[in-house]
């Protein structure tokens, strides 16, 4: 029995971050929008991710996309940066040898024509920043401009603020999808002008042709030790990984938490079984971090847990359109970075839905373009 | 990552895990099996018969201690278990370092924690647990002259009120939240046996001059940077005493955490156990408070059953079958007698914390739905403690249940979660 | 059995070997043995290794609980 037909125009399936966001910059321009979730607000990916605001260079559309983001974070955190448990650590990526060297210096040019501010870090200046990395390695590049976001407050704060304009919060579970309707668990039908699928990894179950693959990962984080380290590390060799599409594989990932809380990471695994630890995968993800931090052996460990990213074959998020499903909309596929692009995802999908010229160029997000991208990895 | 393996590893060397210990390393005619008794604290004891700077001066106590110095029994001692990687393995880690231990069996005797529940002052330093207090002391904390309130629920407030007026202690007051009634109902089991009977009426003559109110709960402690009163509702009425430390628990809970980590099935609050005290998972045994708060002298009889059972002697086992049942009856006893009064749901002011490790208030805690909520959204549950304290109070203030377990089942070092065959070689 | 000396915040203090650190502690006559998130005063609760709130620093390693820790001779605990 179809229910509420009119109270919403929009209905978005997932309050995680990007789903909020999503919720948010359609209230703003007067849409009336309802949010489905089946457990609370930012629960899912949202919750179990590292909160890196951050820019990432694996193409130019990524590049685009999480530069643009970035300063939309920066501005819906300059008010009440509290709110986002927000801290402006910057990135250091960190180069192990020489060749991991010529890279940064690489990655230093690309980021000043695009007007991102960085800093080559010599070998010397590396240890005064970072004094507890293992002293062997190169140097690193500094990119003051990222920072740190609690992203379950931020979702949050996002939900609530839509909610501030009219929008509404229904508790269930979608199952299936329907023309112009998603059926829940419970049997009730809920019917929508337009239907925003926004559920991360589980986007799948709901439209089952989607190119997307859950990709497991575990973080760990320590009890307080403020000062052990300053900046949101990350080994270079960390963007060849997230682009992997075969394999188990870790890499090097340490940040400061606000409380002084120390958050280790990262791993990435395909056709997970299940959300249990993985303790061998856990393991080799330490050692990896142990090598480039040896001190990190000694911090009391309080917490491990997994959450699953949603992973398109070419590492780029599906903002746009459904093919060949009228209505549908999709906001998925971040991988590793959802809480960087929900903001831009929120804008570029705003605008294709409200029919506006978007901020950014849309075609490499478009969900369409996934057609394409099936020919390619099976090539 | 030092590496062990043994036929048989207990977890807990309270009463439980040492009668596990001493029968399965009883064997005559027999070949020894390779056994280990393991346990976070410095010696043999748990809880209950926690060892201090003196001699226990409890009999039963000293003859099981003394049986568990055997040689054929590996004391690992000050090592708590992190972590279970599955292949019938365990990560622990002492102070000096880590171990992988491989077992055959396993019996876990995790024993028990007390519930706290949240009322305004609770943090205060000198608000301590009934057991954690007399742990305190057994340690050699000076209590002679002190003057101390006891409060909460539990035959252990009397234990605990003796042992600390032996000490010297000045009890101004035990405060049994329970009703006459209830604790009637309970008194009236007691008479069913000779030896509880026994120890009721020698608490009786130690405590006579000690008031034990029932129906009576403290509601709030005062104090600047330490515990200087409190004020306890006794049948409706406030009294206010001045006093140096409080002893503060409302009954026990079992320590299930590593029991749910290896897959053991969990039901009202118990690990569920079948009559040789074997769970659902092959080769994993448990015994004593985790199979359902009963106290001694069924945590002797499940661990003795237990120890029998994993060293295959069965027919031994059997013959204690009987004795256990009488035991369960007083457990039974005990939850009906002790049960938690309503009013102590509301004993919380808004600003009255409910998560000590992160500071979070009552008032931010119940705008949520869930566990989950409240943690993600609150940070209650995220400190070290891993949710043990505030999870047991939510759990009796708004009935959430907190997720499963996952490693470390402890907070624990960094490295000792990392498995040998990762370890980065040392330069 | 001879008593064994251990330091808190710098001041000397006897101890009966096997006497948890928190007792020392407490003999050196000292109340808070870590500061809250907010900053209150917190000691002890529980007195076996459950709640935390007996954490201080041992030998310059940091949140060590003291009331599963025996003192041992030269011992340097800090509160926090």
């Amino acid at each position: 029995m179809p229910l509420n037909k009119s109270a919403w125009e929009v209905l978005v399936i997932g309050a995680g971050i990007v789903g909020a966001a999503c919720a948010l910059e359609l209230a703003k321009a007067g849409r009336r929008v309802a949010v489905l979730e089946q457990d609370c607000v930012g629960s899912g990916a949202t919750a179990a991710g590292m909160g890196h605001v951050v820019v990432m260079d694996d193409s130019e559309a990524q590049l685009q996309l999480t530069d643009y983001s970035r300063t939309l974070w920066d501005e819906l955190t300059a008010m009440t940066p509290d709110r986002h448990e927000f801290t402006r650590c910057g990135t250091l990526w960190v180069a192990a040898d020489t060749e991991e060297f010529a890279a940064v210096w690489q990655k230093q040019a690309l980021y000043q024509r695009y007007g991102i501010a960085s800093q080559v870090i010599d070998r010397s200046e590396l240890y005064r920043l970072e004094p507890n990395l293992r002293p062997d390695l190169a140097g690193g590049l500094l990119v003051p401009g990222d920072s740190v976001v609690y992203p379950p407050r931020s979702a949050r704060y996002l939900l609530e603020s839509c909610l501030a304009l009219g929008g509404q919060l229904i508790a269930g579970r979608a199952v299936q999808l329907l023309p112009g309707a998603v059926r829940l668990s419970d049997g009730r039908v809920l019917e929508s002008e337009a239907i925003i699928v926004a559920n991360g990894a589980r986007s799948v179950e709901l439209v089952p042709e989607l190119a997307i693959r859950p990709k497991k990962g575990h973080l760990l984080i320590t009890d307080r030790y403020p000062g052990f380290v300053n900046h949101q590390l990350v080994e270079l060799g960390y963007i060849k990984n997230a682009h992997s599409s075969e394999g188990d594989s870790v890499a090097f990932n340490v940040q400061p938490r606000a409380t002084g809380q120390i958050l280790i990471g990262s791993s990435r695994q395909f056709d997970a079984p299940d959300s249990e630890i993985d303790h061998p995968l856990l393991s080799k993800m330490l050692a990896r971090a142990i090598e480039y931090m040896p001190g990190l052996v000694e911090l009391a460990t309080v917490r491990v847990w997994t959450g699953f990213r949603a992973a398109t074959p070419d590492g780029l998020p599906l903002i746009g359109p459904c093919p060949n499903r009228p209505g549908l909309w999709l906001a998925t596929g971040h991988e590793g970075l959802g809480i960087t692009t929900s903001l831009g995802t929120a804008r570029l999908l705003a605008a294709q839905m409200l029919d506006q010229p978007p901020p950014l160029d849309c075609e490499p997000f478009l969900p369409s373009r996934t057609a394409r991208i099936n020919e390619v990895s099976h090539a | 990552m030092r590496k062990l393996s043994f036929d048989l590893v207990i977890i807990g060397a309270g009463p439980a895990g040492l009668a596990a210990a001493v029968e399965a390393t009883n064997l005559t005619g027999r070949a020894p099996l390779k056994v280990a008794l393991l346990d976070d604290n410095p010696v043999a004891g748990g809880q209950v018969w926690r060892g201090g700077l003196e001699k226990s001066p409890d009999r039963e106590a000293r003859r099981w201690l003394e049986q568990a110095t055997r040689p054929n029994l590996h004391h690992l001692f000050q090592t708590k278990v992190v972590a279970a990687p599955g292949d019938h393995r365990l990560l622990a880690e002492s102070p000096t370092e880590g171990l992988e231990i491989s077992y055959k069996k396993l019996i876990l005797a995790t024993g028990a924690r007390e519930r706290f529940l949240p009322f305004p002052g609770w943090t205060l330093p000198g608000v301590m647990g009934v057991g954690g207090l007399q742990a305190l002391v057994k340690g050699g904390l000076p209590i002679a002259g002190k003057k101390v309130v006891v409060a909460g629920s539990g035959p252990l407030l009397l234990a605990v009120a003796a042992y600390l007026k032996q000490h010297q202690a000045q009890v101004r007051l035990i405060a049994e939240q329970t009703t006459a009634k209830n604790l009637a109902g309970f008194g009236l089991t007691l008479l069913g046996s000779a030896s509880k009977l026994a120890q009721a009426v020698q608490l009786g003559r130690e405590l006579i001059t000690v008031p034990y109110r029932t129906a009576s709960w403290v509601v709030e402690a005062h104090g600047q940077h330490h515990l200087e009163s409190v004020t306890v509702c006794q049948a409706g009425r406030l009294h206010q005493y001045k006093c140096d430390y409080m002893a503060v628990g409302f009954g026990l809970v079992p320590n299930l955490e590593l029991a749910g980590l290896l897959g053991c099935s969990l039901q009202n609050g118990r690990v569920t156990v079948d009559q040789w005290q074997t769970t659902n998972q092959p080769d994993i045994l448990a015994a004593g408070e985790i199979t359902g708060v009963g106290g001694v002298d069924l945590a002797l009889l499940e661990g003795r059953i237990a120890g029998l059972t994993a060293s295959d002697r069965p027919e031994q086992a059997r013959v204690l079958f009987r004795a256990r049942r009488r035991w369960q009856g007083f457990s039974q006893a005990l939850e009906s007698g002790f049960a938690l009064q309503t009013a102590l749901k509301t004993l919380s002011r808004p600003g009255t914390l409910v998560c000590r490790c992160e500071d979070v208030s009552y008032a931010e805690v119940q705008s949520h739905q869930s566990w989950r909520s409240a943690k993600l959204h609150t940070r209650c549950g995220m400190g070290p403690c891993q949710g043990r304290i505030c999870g047991t109070a939510t759990e009796f203030l708004w009935g959430w249940s907190v997720g499963a377990a996952r490693p470390p089942v402890i907070t624990a070092r960094l490295g000792n979660l990392v498995l040998e065959q990762e370890q980065v070689p040392e330069v | 059995m001879p008593e064994i000396q251990v330091s808190i915040n710098g001041q000397t203090v006897r101890v009966r070997p096997g006497s948890p650190v928190a007792v020392a502690v407490v003999l050196a006559g000292q109340t808070d043995y870590r500061h809250s998130v907010q900053g209150q005063a917190r000691g002890p609760l529980c007195g076996m290794g459950i709640c935390y709130e007996c954490r201080v620093t041992i030998n310059g390693q940091p949140h060590r609980l003291s009331c599963q820790t025996p003192c041992e001779e030269g011992m340097q605990v800090m509160t926090t």
